[in-house]
């Protein structure tokens, strides 16, 4: 085991057809007692968009820091491979205060025509006039709009998000899920989505993987048509599965309360 | 029906609530900050006319205007401000990219933390005024000295301030920049810099006052030249009204510094929403 220790930082790009993220036997703990990952494996092909489900605890963030590589000061083991060009969203937009909009998407971004991309993107998430806004006067949800416009200009293989929408509200949220969606599509990167709202899981996701004591406890891929409505008989399946195996039971009352909260967001969804 | 009438009264009021923030400062108040020294000096105009206040101990407004006057004209006035102006800016300039650069330093790495954070934390409970012995034995009484006890009089609010904004910056945009793979020069330009900023700003007025300060006190040692030395004569032949006109003078001086510093402050910092509007 001491060997391992010299591996935490062990992280290599991807061979040619092997899969964008690989990890093996993965361990970190904050401190002697317990882990948080213990012998975590996992692989992620190019262009996958992955969702990762957990109990609060259950080491999804630990996961996605240590593939952002943003996990120094943790004890730990094991083998990162991860692309050259990686991206990260997080649960709060990160726009440095003192820079305009889209100095911020262009942050660090050393080329010639970063301006020019920059704009584009902005354009892509619908914040076109945007550009020299300062940070403050956005609303949550442009401010989230333009960080996945600055992950989105540096064309990352791999995009981690880190519950982006968290901290948003509903409606905004339906809006954002159909705006990475697109966005996802078009430029096709592989995405670890870290969430604890499973329908949102379902919603974008091609394959969801549910994180419990530290090792996947289980990998579902989503056999489900494009437009993903949560009326579908086999939506509600999906879900029912993934909250029992979180640990929650779908109470009935619930359901049916939730079902028309879905059939409002349902609506919103085809109207936007 | 009457109800229907009063309606539009209830809403006006609720307006008027939305006008003026019951706990916030509210609305700027325009040129609010002249209020003040108008007020003073008009009190200063009144004492002198109705005789409360006796010539011998302060002149008139209006001698110390008649005084200026013949001082101006003489040149005497022009050449003492323009001595005690460059001595200060000279100072200050020194002071504040000393204690720009060494807050940086201690800001940016341990090592210079160590290094540096302790001894600027000594010296700074040292007066500045206090260590003039000392450089006067070193460097005579002439111009290296003063320009040195000004500058690290400056030093020390521009280090303190600097170092806290910097040390204040979130650690989640350091975060932030790790993720999008900057150098560590252009972390250091659009990060740190920036994110110090309203700190440097804090000390930059603080170094205005400290350089005026110093330059009040090394002007009365030995000095041949300056206003303080205007002052100095003044005093031992009893010219009040000369004494004011000094006074004035650096009042002045303080002043318009202060404003250009907030100013450049009003104009760097247009990224902040606070209390100030």
């Amino acid at each position: 085991m001491a060997t391992h220790a010299g591996r935490l930082n062990d992280r290599t790009g991807p061979d040619a057809g092997s899969p964008a993220v690989r990890v093996r036997d993965l361990h970190r703990s904050f401190n002697e007692a317990g882990g948080v990952l213990n012998g975590l494996d996992l692989d992620i092909p190019a262009g996958e968009f992955v969702a990762l489900l957990g109990r609060s605890g259950s080491g999804k963030s630990t996961l996605l820091r240590a593939l952002a590589g943003l996990d120094r000061d943790v004890a730990g083991s094991g083998t990162i491979t991860v692309p050259s060009d990686v991206s990260v969203v997080f649960q709060d937009s990160r726009l440095l205060p003192w820079r305009r909009v889209l100095d911020n998407v262009v942050l660090g971004l050393g080329r010639k025509d970063a301006s020019a991309r920059g704009k584009q993107a902005l354009a892509e998430v619908g914040l076109a006039g945007r550009e020299h806004a300062w940070p403050h006067e956005l609303s949550g949800g442009e401010a989230q709009r333009a960080a996945l416009a600055r992950s989105l200009v540096r064309e990352p293989q791999l995009l981690l998000a880190d519950e982006p929408f968290g901290a948003l509200d509903a409606l905004t949220r339906i809006k954002m899920h159909v705006l990475l969606r697109k966005l996802c599509a078009a430029h096709r990167p592989a995405v670890l989505l870290v969430t604890h709202d499973v329908d949102e899981a379902i919603v974008l996701a091609d394959r969801v993987i549910v994180l419990d004591d530290g090792v996947v406890s289980s990998d579902l891929r989503i056999e489900l048509p494009g437009s993903r409505s949560q009326a579908d008989p086999a939506f509600a399946a999906l879900r029912t599965r993934l909250l029992s195996e979180l640990g929650v039971e779908d109470d009935h009352h619930l359901r049916v309360e939730d079902t028309q909260r879905l059939r409002v967001e349902d609506a919103v969804r085809r109207a936007s | 029906m009457t109800a229907v009438a009063e309606r539009p009264a209830v809403v006006a009021a609720h307006d008027e609530r939305v006008l003026r923030p019951r706990l916030r400062p509210g609305r700027r108040i325009r040129g609010g900050f002249w209020i003040g020294p108008v007020v003073l000096l008009s009190a200063w105009c009144l004492g002198s006319a109705t005789g409360l206040l006796d010539e011998r101990t302060l002149s008139a407004p209006w001698t110390v205007l008649s005084t200026a006057a013949d001082l101006t004209e003489s040149g005497r006035l022009q050449e003492s401000i323009a001595v005690s102006a460059v001595r200060a800016s000279l100072g200050l300039a020194l002071g504040v990219a000393i204690g720009t650069v060494l807050a940086i330093a201690a800001g940016l790495s341990r090592v210079g933390e160590s290094l540096i954070d302790g001894p600027v934390q000594v010296k700074r409970s040292i007066p500045s005024l206090a260590l003039i012995p000392l450089l006067i034995l070193w460097l005579g009484i002439g111009e290296p000295m003063k320009v040195i006890t000004i500058a690290l009089g400056v030093l020390v609010p521009v280090y303190i301030h600097t170092h806290n904004g910097l040390r204040g910056i979130d650690e989640r945009y350091g975060e932030l920049a790790e993720t999008v793979g900057i150098s560590r020069w252009e972390f250091v330009r659009s990060v740190v810099l920036p994110g110090a900023m309203p700190g440097f700003l804090l000390g930059m007025r603080f170094a205005v006052t400290s350089a005026l300060l110093a330059l009040v006190v090394v002007e009365q040692i030995n000095t041949t030249s300056g206003i303080g030395h205007m002052i100095t004569l003044a005093s031992s032949y009893g010219q009040t009204d000369v004494i004011v006109v000094g006074l004035v003078v650096y009042a002045v001086l303080g002043l318009v510094a202060d404003t250009v510093v907030r100013l450049i402050e009003r104009k760097a910092l247009t990224w902040r929403r606070t209390l100030e509007g």
